[in-house]
């Protein structure tokens, strides 16, 4: 199994230029909305055609701008679970799920849709219309659907979107196992970060139509190699920096001057650290003494079930509560514990978890 | 008296709403489908018999149809005052409704459903039998009610093509005309009487499904699957249940006449 991807379309607001090769994985296309996610998929799907370029799926050529190939929808054997699951309201769900099965024999067909209504754990609601079933129940029914030929891709546009919050980790679950069993390639769209790591093992970053980055999804996490990814990956604390020499550059935007454990170089120009990553040391005594500790005031602080997040000012303390330089996540026990601390705390930024940016 | 004008009513609305399906459909589809240069233009003069008073329409007709016209020089066929051209002529006039309704509810239909079709393997012709049409199936019938409404009591270019011919093209509009013109008054009550029931029914079924249209997506009660009872044969569509989830795309129909003539895409 293996699809190779290289396309680019003109669109109004800029130019989608991506390619990338899978083979075995699930790969998610992470992205702002707007980057060309949704469209790199409908391109593979042959919903819309590309400007130029090529796609290949287990040798079978299914575009080609040069040769002049463009296979239709309908041949190319690809499974397109849509954002809103486009399920046919004027079919029941057995119907929706046997649509794609017309070319075989009537008793297997039933006995198909009962098998993936069984999988899918909605035996008994084949008689259902669409517009009888919850949200989760339509968005599963719609993956039957999409499973039910057998596709060599499946293409999954934003799953979970149209969901709330406590069904989406139970059919994220779901999807997992059910991608666990499929023999096929799997492309997973989506903007909520999280949700594309649990269900991928490899990622890819879009960012403005180009691909910012591609590779495996804890590389992408740790070693963002560009400010951008660095920001759709969910880094909330960047600076602009100056070097000073080949390990020690000044931090613009945080008015410190840090060490790092990546020698800089002169494509450079950001410095970036994620929120939960930075740490606080008891005092000053302690040994031995940590390099890129500074000293922090708390602007302010904001409060989530199980996190605090707390805005620190270097240096001095801050004016007002817009003042502030990074972003920290911590557990609200080690909350408890931190805020007796008289000010200024000391905020440890370790080397090993700065992250040198490109532009 | 009433029966010979009621059977030719008939008979020319069976064959006026049989040309008006086929023909409006086709046109429908096409319209909704296809972008083209001068389809406003297309799509203009396909109106145009609704506002064109009837003589004008029937005299372009008699024109057509009569003598120097492709039909009756090359192909030999004399259709002027026989009940077919009758049945043309309320064609015709009630085409536009037809057309226009069927346009706008296949240009409503989500094309998400047709792009999913089509990854299921579903060539276009499918898609539109399969997908198309019996979504938007609606608007189609609400089209045909009008137009067939429409045919039924079509007068003035019957007149002018197909003539007033007792036991031949005189229909129920004509016959009723002549009995009032002979002061025949309960008679041309009865037709009267008639008509209006007829018409009154075809536009009750037109309004009913409309009704049903605008309430299965602007009343998106949320209703638990558990409490409707799903049984077997429900396949009728005007039988099943109409609950929609909210929100949902699928769901996503207009009224009909909300739906502009798509400009020609860019690029």
């Amino acid at each position: 199994m293996k699809l190779i991807v290289d396309i680019q379309k003109h669109l109004p607001h800029y130019d989608l230029d991506v390619s990338f090769s899978l083979a075995g994985e699930t790969l998610g296309i992470l992205g702002a909305s707007g980057s060309g996610k949704s469209i790199t998929l409908r391109c593979i799907a042959g919903i819309e055609s590309p400007t130029r370029g090529t796609i290949v799926l287990n040798d079978r050529v299914l575009y080609d701008f040069r040769q002049g190939i463009n296979i239709p929808s309908r041949d190319r054997k690809m499974g397109f679970l849509f954002q809103n699951y486009a399920l046919f309201p004027h079919l029941t769900v057995a119907q929706n799920i046997a649509y794609g099965l017309k070319k075989f024999p009537k008793a297997m067909v039933k006995h198909q849709v009962m098998r993936h209504l069984d999988q899918v754990k909605l035996s008994g609601l084949g008689d259902r219309y669409p517009q009888q079933l919850s949200g989760g129940q339509q968005q599963r029914v719609a993956l039957a659907r999409a499973l039910a030929p057998e596709p060599d891709l499946l293409l999954l546009d934003e799953p979970f979107s149209a969901l709330d919050t406590h069904l989406r980790n139970e059919l994220e679950n779901h999807l997992i196992k059910t991608l666990a069993g499929y023999q096929g390639l799997t492309l997973f769209v989506s903007h909520n970060l999280e949700e594309a790591y649990r269900v991928c093992q490899k990622l890819l970053v879009l960012d403005q139509g180009q691909v910012a980055a591609v590779g495996d999804k804890q590389a992408i996490f740790d070693r963002p190699s560009t400010l951008a990814v660095a920001q759709l990956t969910g880094c909330k604390n960047y600076s602009r920096i100056h070097p000073i020499d080949r390990y020690t550059l000044r931090a613009l935007d945080w008015a410190c001057t840090l060490q790092t454990a990546d020698p800089l170089s002169p494509h450079h120009t950001h410095i970036g650290i994620r929120a939960h990553q930075i740490t606080f040391l008891e005092s000053l005594d302690q040994s031995p003494i940590q390099p890129n500790t500074l000293s922090a005031w708390v602007a302010w602080t904001s409060e989530t079930p199980h996190r605090m997040t707390i805005y620190l000012k270097l240096g001095e303390p801050s004016i007002d509560t817009n003042d502030y330089h990074l972003q920290v996540e911590v557990f609200k026990e080690k909350w408890d514990r931190l805020k007796k601390r008289p000010m200024p705390w000391l905020a440890c930024l370790s080397r090993d978890r700065l992250m040198l940016l490109k532009p | 008296m009433i029966w010979q004008p009621a059977i030719l009513s008939l008979q020319v609305t069976v064959l006026a709403s049989l040309l008006i399906f086929s023909l409006g459909l086709s046109l429908g589809v096409f319209l909704a489908r296809k972008h083209f240069p001068g389809q406003i233009f297309v799509s203009t003069v396909l109106n145009l018999p609704l506002v064109l008073p009837p003589s004008v329409v029937g005299y372009f007709l008699l024109i057509i149809l009569g003598r120097g016209s492709p039909i009756k020089e090359w192909l030999g066929i004399d259709l002027l005052f026989t009940w077919q051209a009758g049945a043309i002529a309320s064609t015709v006039v009630a085409l536009p409704l037809m057309v226009e309704s069927t346009r706008a509810a296949i240009a409503d239909v989500n094309p998400e459903l047709e792009a999913a079709a089509r990854t299921l393997g579903s060539t276009e012709w499918e898609v539109l039998r399969r997908i198309t049409i019996p979504t938007a199936y609606r608007g189609i019938l609400a089209g045909l009610g009008l137009s067939v409404a429409r045919a039924l009591g079509e007068f003035g270019a019957t007149l002018m093509v197909a003539g007033n011919i007792p036991g031949r093209t005189q229909t129920l509009p004509l016959a009723i005309y002549d009995a009032v013109q002979m002061q025949r008054y309960t008679l041309a009550n009865i037709m009267v009487i008639l008509m209006t029931t007829i018409a009154f029914a075809l536009l009750w079924w037109v309004r009913r499904i409309e009704a049903q249209h605008s309430h299965s997506q602007q009343q998106p009660s949320q209703q638990q699957p558990s409490q409707q009872q799903p049984s077997q044969g429900q396949t009728s569509p005007r039988n099943r249940p109409r609950a929609t989830h909210p929100c949902h795309e699928t769901d996503r129909r207009y009224s009909k006449t909300s739906a502009p003539l798509r400009p020609r895409r860019q690029l």
